[in-house]
């Protein structure tokens, strides 16, 4: 426990603190009335308003889109099932910066729609809403159908046989356990794109910017450190808000519901009605899923011999000091150890929060541990920016800033993933072995630990994702000369020319392909590892 | 004594689940601790494991007090109700368990394995995965993982509990002729009197963190020791009264008592083989509410006129139909004067 507390103390609470004082001191003296002064600034009124249109409408949008999505995946049984779970899963874990990228090729500019019919969304938040439905398919789908498959059917049956129409049936039965996870996604999709910075970044152009644009605007091109500042503390304040509710809907979603195996509760769709359904759900997937990362591969071939892959090895000595290729090996390098620091400390963090006996205080722990996600990654960067550049603590020049600011983003999923899974682990399990003559560090080792093997690896797989395709705070902190894979392809799109975009194109889909091959290799891991379960 | 408690005291939240336990189990012994759920028995088992701490009092094994003692280093053995197989280990791997946890070697380790799963009857399973085993099976490879170490004492939480009836009359007497056999001392809890009857040398009855009653199996089923126990034991038939000479004062009216029974005002149990029916117009007049066949008698309800509801147990051909009016004696030998 001691470990985490620390290293979130470090490197998340001393630097947030550091970014408040920056914003609210000057001259030795607390100005608490600059919020008033920023917030009232018409352009900043402004991004604030469409912060939080832009996220209500992608969320509705969203729940809209993926809700049926969620009820063939629970209750249906076809072929290709799980091959499509796979499918819809990738963009959750994709770069915010290649999935910008995909929708630019997709509707931008000389995009694939701009040459068939000449339509343009670029231009329009449609693109924006598009791209974050794109993202968080997977997170209604997982959340909501994943629950949705474990509720007992004959839950409605009884209410059937109790004179309850079909329609009554699932709305007094099915709809209220569902509620809370219908909320809890809806949050975290909105939390989500409220804090959304690539795609925005990307698609918004100059027209539309969010929050977390905005503070980057603030501090590397306008260089208004304390404007930037200020506007984080904003945001901070409202993903606290945003948090506290998502704790509260996760509580009430663990209220007893009667859970039964997924696998027994899917059938064959029937009827002309349920097949057009799961067609329906499937071309949605193809559309909005599968085709922009398809367009953004075939774009990024779209001269002969490789030509733009090609290019990626030259050093142009414009923005970059040296080959963008080379950004392939930093990413990589910084994943690795990313995932190191994220599994221990979130490991750590998981296993004494999973005690039962875990106080209040330990709790509150918990929801300070979602943090990190939630008040974004611009947040994180920044306050590395300003706090870790001087002594006592000066990382600014060493490398390990990188990994250390995506190890804290992927914490919280580490915990996500791990927690579950301890807390299932039955007491009496651990009771049985220490009767049996283990002590408490062998009943960890043999209890707990082939138990969450899977899961450890599991979140080791979404950590390495996380942090491989990790852009807002990296893009603060990394140095000019090691780019990260989604900090080059950011930079080359920043410039013009059509071997920019192309090279851009190029190095997403190799970003693309670099974080779904790390996927399957350790979706690989654990179906090897079940079969000891 | 192997195990002695003395007030041991476990409270949850103020509300005492042990309440000043004191019990004794020598070695050898079978003690069989009877009780509704809620009685405090399995936090009794707990309290002795090491898997509960005290409040109040103390737990003593071999003659040493055991505070501060941890649950790995108290040499007991404890299979819980729903076994708690490892999932992740096959049938060997989890016999084994202990003899690992105690550095034992692995060729050891394969034999005892052998010998435990003969001794249970699964034979040559030590490589099946605990999964597809049937509730029986886990409930012997349970039994042989808590035996493998040789526990000094065996203690068993409901240990056949989720198992179905004839299954659980079959391995009640294999368990009971097992323990003879490797002389375990066994401190075992049950909310199923026949299993307890069945298995212990000594019955402790619980009632609300406390021992209601403890004796040999014949001397609670024949004196229970209260209303309480008397009821929880399946009795029905039992009624305040006042005892005066050879006979009781009661609902039922006159109810002769056997000889030297305490005197005063007093809760009678009448055994249902001890409610004679006769001839309508003799006796208490009653009339048959119901009648359930229980296999080898038939347990009559009958309903007097201003009295509680009376059982009597019928050979199979002379039971009266519902609705039949009938009269009702009693028998000496059947009525119990308790407290």
């Amino acid at each position: 426990m001691a470990v985490p507390v620390a290293f979130f103390a470090v490197f998340f609470a001393w630097p947030v603190a550091a970014i408040v004082a920056r914003g609210f001191k000057a001259d030795g003296t607390w100005h608490f009335g600059r919020i008033a002064d920023v917030v009232t600034q018409s352009d900043i009124r402004h991004v604030l308003w469409f912060t939080t249109w832009q996220a209500l409408a992608s969320t509705a949008l969203t729940l809209l889109i993926a809700l049926p999505g969620a009820y063939v995946f629970a209750r249906f049984d076809f072929p290709g099932k799980q091959v499509l779970r796979a499918v819809v899963t990738v963009p959750f874990v994709l770069p915010t910066v290649v999935v910008g990228t995909a929708f630019l090729a997709l509707v931008g500019r000389g995009g694939l729609l701009d040459e068939l019919w000449g339509v343009r969304l670029d231009t329009t938040v449609w693109a924006i809403l598009l791209a974050h439905v794109f993202f968080n398919y997977a997170v209604v789908v997982r959340t909501v159908g994943g629950l949705w498959a474990q509720l007992d059917p004959r839950q409605e049956e009884a209410a059937r046989m109790l004179g309850a129409s079909p329609l009554r049936a699932w709305r007094k039965v099915t709809l209220p356990a569902l509620a809370p996870a219908v909320a809890a996604a809806a949050l975290m999709v909105f939390l989500f794109t409220f804090t959304s910075f690539g795609v925005v970044q990307i698609l918004g152009g100059p027209t539309f910017s969010t929050l977390e644009v905005e503070i980057y605007r603030q501090t590397s091109e306008i260089f208004d450190l304390s404007t930037a500042a200020v506007l984080t503390v904003v945001q901070f304040v409202a993903v606290g808000a945003l948090l506290a509710v998502h704790a509260w809907t996760v509580r009430r979603r663990e209220t007893a519901l009667r859970l039964v195996d997924a696998s027994v509760t899917a059938r064959r769709p029937r009827g002309a009605r349920e097949w057009g359904l799961l067609a329906g759900v499937l071309a949605t997937v193809a559309v909005l899923l599968v085709l922009p990362l398809a367009v953004l591969v075939q774009r990024s071939l779209d001269t002969p011999d490789f030509g733009y892959y090609r290019a990626l090895t030259h050093e142009d000595g414009g923005t970059f000091l040296v080959p963008p290729i080379e950004a392939i090996g930093n990413s990589l390098q910084y994943a690795v150890a990313a995932t190191a620091v994220a599994v221990v400390i979130g490991g750590l963090a998981a296993a004494a929060l999973a005690r039962r006996d875990a106080g209040r205080l330990v709790r509150g722990f918990d929801a300070l541990l979602m943090l990190p996600l939630g008040v974004s990654a611009v947040t994180v960067g920044f306050g590395f920016l300003i706090a870790l550049d001087e002594p006592p603590l000066d990382l600014r020049s060493s490398w390990i800033l990188v990994p250390l600011a995506q190890a804290l983003v992927g914490v919280p999923f580490v915990v996500r993933t791990m927690l579950p899974v301890l807390r299932a682990v039955d007491a009496r399990l651990r009771e049985a072995a220490a009767v049996l003559g283990a002590s408490p560090w062998r009943v960890w080792r043999e209890v707990d630990l082939p138990l969450v093997r899977r899961a450890l690896l599991v979140a080791a797989g979404f950590a390495f994702a996380v942090s491989l395709g990790e852009f807002g705070a990296t893009v603060f902190i990394a140095r000019p000369d090691r780019p990260t894979l989604p900090v080059a392809v950011a930079r080359l799109l920043g410039r013009p020319g059509e071997l920019n975009y192309g090279q851009a194109m190029a190095l997403s889909t190799i970003l693309m392909v670099v974080c779904a091959v790390a996927l399957l290799v350790l979706e690989r891991l654990r179906t090897d590892r079940t079969g000891e379960f | 004594m192997l195990v002695s408690l003395q007030d041991a005291t476990v409270r949850f939240g103020g509300r005492a689940v042990l309440d000043a336990v004191g019990l004794e189990v020598a070695e050898h012994e079978i003690v069989c601790v009877l009780g509704p759920s809620g009685s405090g028995k399995s936090t009794l088992l707990r309290a002795v494991a090491g898997l509960q701490p005290l409040d109040g009092g103390r737990v003593s094994l071999d003659g040493r007090n055991q505070a501060g003692v941890p649950a790995h280093r108290r040499g007991v053995g404890l299979m819980f109700q729903d076994h708690q197989l490892f999932p992740q280990r096959d049938v060997g791997g989890n016999v084994a368990f202990g003899l690992r946890m105690h550095g034992v070697s692995r060729r050891q380790q394969d034999e005892r394995v052998r010998e435990l799963l003969e001794l249970v009857g699964l034979p040559g399973a030590a490589g099946r995965a605990v999964a597809s085993l049937s509730g029986g099976e886990q409930q012997r490879v349970a039994l042989a993982r808590a035996l493998a170490p040789r526990p000094r004492l065996l203690m068993l939480d409901e240990p056949l509990g989720q198992l179905d009836r004839s299954l659980r009359e079959r391995l009640v007497v294999e368990l009971r002729e097992l323990f003879g056999q490797l002389g375990t001392t066994v401190l075992a809890v049950t909310h199923d009197q026949g299993e307890a009857f069945a298995l212990a040398d000594r019955v402790v009855v619980m009632r609300d963190g406390r021992i209601a009653q403890s004796g040999t199996p014949l001397e609670v089923w024949q004196r229970p020791a209260d209303a309480f126990v008397a009821r929880f034991l399946g009795f029905d038939n039992v009624v305040e009264g006042t005892v005066a000479g050879q006979a009781a004062d009661t609902p039922w009216g006159k109810l002769p008592v056997p000889e030297n029974a305490a005197q005063g005002t007093r809760t009678l149990l009448v055994r249902p083989a001890g409610v004679r029916l006769v001839e309508a117009g003799e006796g208490l007049p009653c009339t048959v509410a119901a009648r359930t066949f229980r296999g080898t008698h038939v347990a009559v309800q009958l309903q007097p006129e201003d009295a509680p509801r009376l059982e009597a147990a019928c050979a199979l051909q002379d039971a009266p139909e519902a609705g039949e009016r009938v009269g009702v004696e009693f028998d000496a030998a059947e009525v119990v004067v308790l407290d």
